[in-house]
């Protein structure tokens, strides 16, 4: 006879795990859930730290090895926390072909990022992306979920100042 | 049910509305990101106050000429997009002469003619209830015919006459290499398993490629529908739609058309009443070019890492789970509906020889019309690339056309009379792929964009194996040095050599092609590398 698992308790009151619970609950706690567990927890989160890795290590009962393994494995996955505004540049065919390089040089000469960093008041993070399939808008941003097309190097800064000095 | 009821279902919704004349407005991800959301609530609210009560608004899905979105047709009811008024880069303001134009003459000033070559020149099979229906409304789908093949399948067909109908229709994978799918079906369905799966492969990692994000978000139904068929075909009962997390509007199309097809009760326990069974469940990818390797693919579903396996066991033999798997392409599940309601010969009869039936290509780069198209095959390159995509703007030579994505490569002009088929691109050094091509102009570098899609290879490589992680590396280095202006005869040659190791010894599809756009730069451009090269 085996016993069943002991699930781990939550890590702290915040409400949020209860949706991470939930995704696991749904899928049985089975271990093939495992990108769809991390994916809420981003989503809920914004990123995945070390509690969260182990939160769901121990809930899915697998090592926490294949739980980060999983986790660096994918470009969506991130580890550190995004800022208050997200900027994603697509380095796809299309948008490269358009002028993504532009649009990252210009981003770089502004405000000194990169792709994957975050700038120091917490304000702006810089990633990038492979197609994000509006390749007849190229060169296309996803600023905050929403997707801009046909843009330059000029309305995209001037449309990043903007969203960084609200902030 | 039966056929008789599907229609009486259908003439029941079609009742149900009395409206006279269609706005439709593109709600597909592309029009979105240009504004087409407020354009449909600002025609709605016209509409709501000047309309006579005989005309309907709605929201569609992709009409193809993205580029000039948001795109508003005004049309007869059921009227195809070809013999509608088009309207594009409508903003909100423009609403309330649309509505007037419904009884007077056109808006002239935003009109897009349709009989121009890039509407005129399509064939429409996969694309045919795109911009037609309403993609969130069953009822739209059942209207036009959605389900009617699924409904003839289990009431009038044996899953053998099904993988019949397929082998003969000649039809080939549309994920990128081409395999028959009618000898994929057959191959699946004489494996004795009681459990097997079907897999519709919606990663779309081809960068530059929007054909199968295009079809999920404007007729999810049929992809539904190709599955279902395929299942009672080879005996599962169960399937999944590994789709790119990247597409969120696609996903969420198709959370809506998953659970009203399971209420309506074309999925689920009993399929129309009968006993076949068949359910659907979404993976979300999470960014990883690889995971459209099937193999690789699988692992994902199964929670692991997305990494490549050996083949054999191939997944028809030994899938998920260890269980035999059909895996197609989103646009080949969306073929089979037709194929079915009009016959396997039907279909054959359109394209070429050795590709049969319809591709659907999305044109991106330095052209004009960008957006998507369905063409016979055996359409030649120029048609494509001067009538269609309307040619290179802003006075520019056209230099050279890239299909297949990452893995494919680059024709030159002297080629441009070829026509498009698997077997006539394979003779170019490059492949068909899943259709992406991409325009590129006098002004750019053939090394930096050899450079360009090596950086893309190196970086999703999944690093199981050597030749793959570490030549991809190599090959990127000499061509950063290369660029540069820095590369010598010695690395040129060494490249080559690379190239042809990569190749050979490489585990899966990534590595054995990630040569290729070297390969096909070098073999057409060369003298752009030597160019570049120290004396
Ligand atoms: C690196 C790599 C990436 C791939 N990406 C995709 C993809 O994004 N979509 C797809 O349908 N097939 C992709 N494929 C091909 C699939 O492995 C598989 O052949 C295909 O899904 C089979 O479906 P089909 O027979 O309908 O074409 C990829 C293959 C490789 C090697
Ligand atoms: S060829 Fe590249 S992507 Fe494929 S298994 Fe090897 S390392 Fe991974
Ligand atoms: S390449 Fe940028 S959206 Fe497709
Ligand atoms: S997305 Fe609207 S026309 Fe393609």
């Amino acid at each position: 006879m085996t016993l069943p698992p002991i699930r781990p308790p939550l890590p702290n009151d915040d409400p949020r795990w209860k949706l991470v619970n939930a995704t696991m609950r749904r899928n049985g706690y089975a271990g093939h859930a495992l990108i769809e567990t991390l994916h809420s927890v981003q989503d809920a989160f914004g990123y995945l730290d070390e509690t969260a890795l182990r939160f769901v290590a121990a809930s899915l009962d697998m090592p926490l090895s294949k739980v980060y393994g999983v986790a660096t494995f994918y470009h969506i996955f991130t580890l550190k926390p995004p800022g208050r505004h997200t900027c994603v540049v697509c380095t796809g065919t299309a948008c490269y072909i358009k002028g993504a390089t532009g649009l990252l040089e210009g981003i770089l000469a502004h405000f000194a990022l990169r792709p994957g960093e975050t700038n120091e008041d917490g304000a702006l993070s810089l990633l990038t992306a492979r197609c994000v399939g509006a390749c007849g808008l190229a060169p296309a941003v996803v600023l905050d979920g929403e997707v801009l097309g046909k843009q330059t190097p000029e309305n995209l800064l001037a449309k990043l100042e903007g969203l960084v000095h609200a902030s | 049910m039966h056929l008789d009821d599907l229609a009486e279902l259908a003439a029941r919704h079609r009742a149900e509305e009395t409206h006279e004349q269609e706005i439709r407005v593109c709600v597909a991800a592309s029009c979105q990101s240009s504004g087409s959301l407020p354009v449909l609530e600002a025609l709605k609210e016209a509409c709501a106050t000047q309309g006579n009560g005989r005309c309907k608004v709605k929201g569609v899905g992709c009409m193809g000429l993205c580029s000039a979105g948001p795109l508003v047709a005004v049309a007869e009811r059921d009227a195809e997009l070809n013999s509608s008024l088009l309207y594009r880069n409508v903003t909100p303001v423009d609403a309330p002469e649309i509505l007037a134009s419904l009884q007077g003459p056109p808006v002239e000033r935003l009109r897009c003619p349709t009989d121009q070559p890039f509407f005129q020149q399509q064939v429409r099979i996969v694309l045919e209830r795109s911009g037609l229906i309403d993609p969130e409304s069953l009822p739209e789908a059942i209207v036009h015919g959605g389900y009617s093949a699924l409904i003839q399948t289990i009431t009038e067909m044996t899953p053998a006459e099904v993988i019949r109908e397929v082998t003969a229709s000649g039809l080939r994978g549309r994920g990128g290499a081409g395999y028959p799918t009618g000898l994929k079906w057959s191959t699946v369905a004489k494996m004795p398993s009681a459990q097997k799966y079907v897999i519709c492969n919606a990663d779309e990692g081809d960068p530059g490629a929007f054909m199968d994000r295009a079809v999920l978000e404007s007729d999810p139904h049929r992809v539904l529908e190709g599955m279902a068929i395929a299942a009672y075909a080879i005996g599962a009962s169960k399937g999944y739609i590994y789709v790119r997390a990247e597409y969120p509007l696609a996903v969420a199309r198709l959370e809506t058309a998953i659970r009203a097809a399971r209420r309506a009760g074309f999925l689920g326990a009993r399929v129309a009443d009968t006993p076949f069974a068949f359910d659907i469940d979404l993976r979300l990818g999470a960014g990883a070019f690889v995971c459209g390797e099937e193999t690789a693919l699988m692992a994902s579903i199964e929670g692991l890492r997305g990494q490549p396996r050996p083949r054999p066991p191939y997944p028809a033999e030994s899938g998920l789970w260890g269980c035999p798997t059909l895996i197609n392409n989103v646009e080949t599940f969306a073929n089979i509906a037709p194929i079915i309601r009009k016959g396997g010969a039907w279909f054959a009869q359109i394209g070429t020889e050795g590709s049969k039936g319809t591709k659907v290509f999305a044109l991106a780069g330095r052209i004009k019309n960008t957006g998507l198209i369905e063409v016979p095959m055996g359409i030649t390159l120029r048609a494509i690339i001067e009538e269609i995509s309307g040619g290179i703007p802003d006075g520019k030579r056209f230099k050279a056309v890239q299909t297949g994505g990452p893995s494919g490569g680059c024709i030159p002009e002297q080629y441009l009379d070829t026509p498009v088929d698997y077997d006539s691109l394979k003779t170019l050094g490059t492949i068909m792929g899943s259709g992406g091509m991409i325009v590129i102009d006098e002004t750019a570098s053939m090394v930096d964009v050899a450079r360009f899609f090596m950086e893309f290879c190196m970086s999703e490589s999944c690093g199981k194996c050597i030749p793959c992680r570490t030549g991809t590396w190599q090959m990127h280095a000499l061509l950063e040095k290369i660029a540069r202006g820095a590369g010598t005869d010695e690395d040129l040659a060494l490249l080559e050599e690379l190239c042809e190791v990569v190749r050979a010894m490489s585990l899966c599809g990534l590595g054995q092609t990630a040569p290729n756009p070297v390969l096909s730069t070098l073999r057409y451009f060369r003298h752009e590398y030597e160019a570049k090269l120290r004396a």
